[in-house]
């Protein structure tokens, strides 16, 4: 075992795949030299040379196409996009492209590409680079999306992610990257796809979130147990897409209550999803409509105002104390 | 203050005139009288297949369809360079070059038609389905040739997009990649001088297609579209190259489509002339190459009128083949979105089953 942060773990799982199949390449822009801008392939290129471990000319694209095409030809490719505000460069080569390979070609070809990406608020980063744009791949059918908020998981999902046949896009929360360690073993092992994760059990109210407000979600959860004596159950998704509608359904029809924290604009995203799914599978067992937390339906904030816009723990006790009241 | 950079020349190729003359003896490809005859076959093959294509849309018997009369030079002439462990790359218009690479025909209606199958390419050829998205088989095919360069394998990509489709970011974008890594690509523009109703003369301002691959900094070649000859000869060399580790080439072939963009309502005569139409008819490239063999005595029109019957038979045998086809089912396609079905779809299949739905 070793303490480690998550971008870490990160390095450590794409070094461990690297090592055990020689269909896996690493690619993007200044990935290879240089080591990622977030140091996520840090001594990689050395280990494992340039074929394997490489920079691309700068065109998002053409990077995804090229995954396509490496595909095609019996590779695992898991290539980069420098942050996920870049995402609408190479939308086509993903939904329209990768996504849809399996299906188009009866099964003939089919695309194993593990899309790394950063993505996340409250770095103050310029504009497009801290987006959460995910909730655009949940309508996108033949690709999962996979958001870690811890090392472990971070290093356990990546293994299945690269290791799964299908498309995956794995979104890493750069204000996550290296802001805590954690014991992650050093050995391989992996987290199914599509599996949520009950972070802290409750019995009063579940909280459903990813990403970086799961942490947000766990604080708050513990501030308003010391304060009214409630216990929130936080369940961290960590796949998005498809969401684990079994833990969700569970927990609820244990507490009753719902809310959904996330850090993206309101309309037409994972929450709406989780509400849809809960509407589905739990209604009957609903004391209170589920609400959402999340920041308005505006455009990402200007870096000065981040942290008003981003939901924070008091914003996530506030829908607590609402949907208890309702 | 001025800096030179390079000097460029766009070289044209072209081996055959309108009269079936030889123009250029040095290029003219060394190729056998049994290849030059089957070469002829292709094209007649192909002239049959898209006026009978053309009915059958009408019928109702095919779905989408684009048509061909006018390109079969450039696109049975290129792919004939290819071998069969290259790899084709073709745009939705490309059908005779996946045919002639393996695609099996019924295959192709079937996908004409949208039928599942019909992409479901058989596992020892080396063609993926039609591509719509214009450009995004561009960036596709660098990505297929570096497989084959990282493989060490002595294999070529080449791909085929129209002269609408190199305004694509797409189309640079995949020039570019397969030039950076000197990846074994071949980029075929089939210039047929129109997108949809737009001439090419709306698409830019740039002299010729074929000098786009300056950008990228690979060779760009132009050739006659309506000589099967040139462009064998022309494909030929960029295929050595790739094939020879010395990276892609982009060849423009200028040609012509008789027929509307597809069959889907495009009226031609919105934005043609009669005149334009009786220029490029002049050029056809099966009377070119008729009497180009004709006057060595390796064809006749009995011949061909045997062919154009045994091209009606094999079209009909392919259709029945089709019309076989078993019906698709939901399920089977949610069958095909992943290996495994998530848990989602597996809820969803089950809906339409009706098998412990919840």
């Amino acid at each position: 075992m070793a303490q480690m942060t998550m971008i870490q773990a990160i390095t450590h799982a794409l070094d461990l795949e690297l090592a055990r199949d020689e269909k896996v390449l690493v690619f993007g822009e200044d990935v290879g030299n240089n080591g990622g801008v977030f140091r996520a392939t840090e001594g990689l290129q050395k280990k494992y040379g340039e074929e394997r471990v490489f920079d691309t000319p700068l065109a998002e694209s053409g990077i995804i196409g090229l995954a396509n095409g490496l595909a095609i030809q019996g590779f695992r490719p898991v290539p980069e996009i420098q942050f996920f505000g870049f995402v609408f460069e190479a939308f086509d080569q993903i939904a329209s492209q990768i996504a849809r390979l399996r299906y188009r070609s009866g099964g003939r070809y089919y695309a194993p590409i593990t899309i790394r990406s950063p993505f996340g608020g409250g770095v103050r980063t310029p504009e497009l680079h801290s987006d959460s744009l995910e909730g655009l791949f949940l309508q996108t059918p033949g690709v999962k999306v996979v958001i870690p908020s811890t090392p472990y998981d971070a290093k356990g999902l990546l293994l299945s992610a690269i290791r799964d046949n299908d498309p995956v896009i794995f979104l890493e929360h750069m204000r996550l990257y290296r802001s805590f360690r954690q014991e992650v073993p050093e050995e391989e092992y992996t987290i199914p796809l599509g599996q949520a994760n009950v972070v802290r059990e409750g019995k009063d109210v579940t909280i459903v979130t990813y990403g970086a407000m799961v942490g947000v979600s766990q604080k708050a959860a513990d501030a308003w147990a010391k304060d009214k004596g409630l216990e929130a159950e936080v369940i961290d998704l960590r796949t998005i897409s498809p969401i684990d509608i079994d833990t969700i359904a569970a927990s609820v029809k244990k507490t009753g209550r719902a809310i959904v924290v996330q850090e993206a604009q309101r309309s037409a995203g994972v929450g709406a999803e989780v509400i849809a799914q809960i509407n589905e599978h739990a209604i009957y067992h609903l004391e209170a409509p589920v609400l959402r937390v999340t920041p308005p339906d505006t455009v990402y904030p200007f870096g000065m105002i981040e942290d008003e816009w981003l939901p924070t723990q008091q914003s996530v006790i506030a829908a607590l104390n609402k949907v208890m009241s309702l | 203050m001025s800096k030179t950079v390079s000097e460029h020349t766009v070289p044209y190729v072209q081996v055959l005139d309108e009269n079936g003359n030889v123009t250029d003896n040095e290029l003219l490809p060394n190729l056998t009288d049994d290849q030059l005859r089957e070469l002829m076959k292709r094209m007649v093959f192909t002239r049959i297949l898209d006026q009978r294509a053309i009915k059958l849309t009408r019928q109702g018997r095919l779905g989408f369809y684009a048509p061909v009369s006018g390109q079969e030079a450039s696109m049975i002439g290129s792919e004939f360079a290819t071998e069969k462990e290259d790899f084709v790359v073709p745009g939705y218009r490309d059908l005779p070059q996946s045919l002639y690479h393996g695609y099996p025909l019924y295959k192709l209606f079937l996908y004409s038609r949208g039928h599942q199958e019909g992409g479901r390419v058989p596992e020892d050829v080396n063609v993926i389905m039609p591509q719509i998205i214009i450009g995004a088989q561009i960036v596709q095919t660098a990505g297929i040739a570096l497989g084959f360069k990282l493989k060490g394998e002595k294999r070529v990509a080449i791909t085929y997009t129209g002269d609408g489709g190199t305004s694509q970011g797409d189309f640079y974008e995949g020039m570019n990649f397969a030039g950076a890594f000197q990846a074994p690509a071949v980029f075929f523009v089939q210039n047929n001088q129109y997108a949809i109703s737009v001439p090419r003369e709306k698409q830019t301002a740039a002299e010729t297609l074929a000098q786009k691959a300056i950008a990228a900094g690979i060779p760009g070649v132009q050739v006659d579209g309506m000589d099967i000859l040139g462009v064998y000869a022309a494909t030929k060399q960029a295929v050595d190259r790739a094939r020879a580790g010395e990276g892609p080439t982009m060849i423009e072939a200028v040609t012509f489509r008789y027929g509307p963009h597809t069959m889907s309502g495009d009226d031609p005569t919105r934005y043609r002339t009669k005149e334009t139409e009786a220029t490029w008819e002049k050029r056809d490239p099966l009377v070119r190459f008729r009497s180009y063999l004709q006057a060595k005595g390796l064809w006749t029109d009995d011949e061909e009128q045997q062919f154009i019957e045994e091209a009606k038979d094999t079209i009909n045998d392919a259709l029945k083949q089709a019309d076989a086809a078993e019906k698709m089912t939901i399920e089977g396609l949610i069958d095909v979105m992943f290996e495994e079905p998530t848990a989602t779809l597996k809820r969803q299949r089950a809906e339409i089953t009706g098998e412990g739905a919840n």
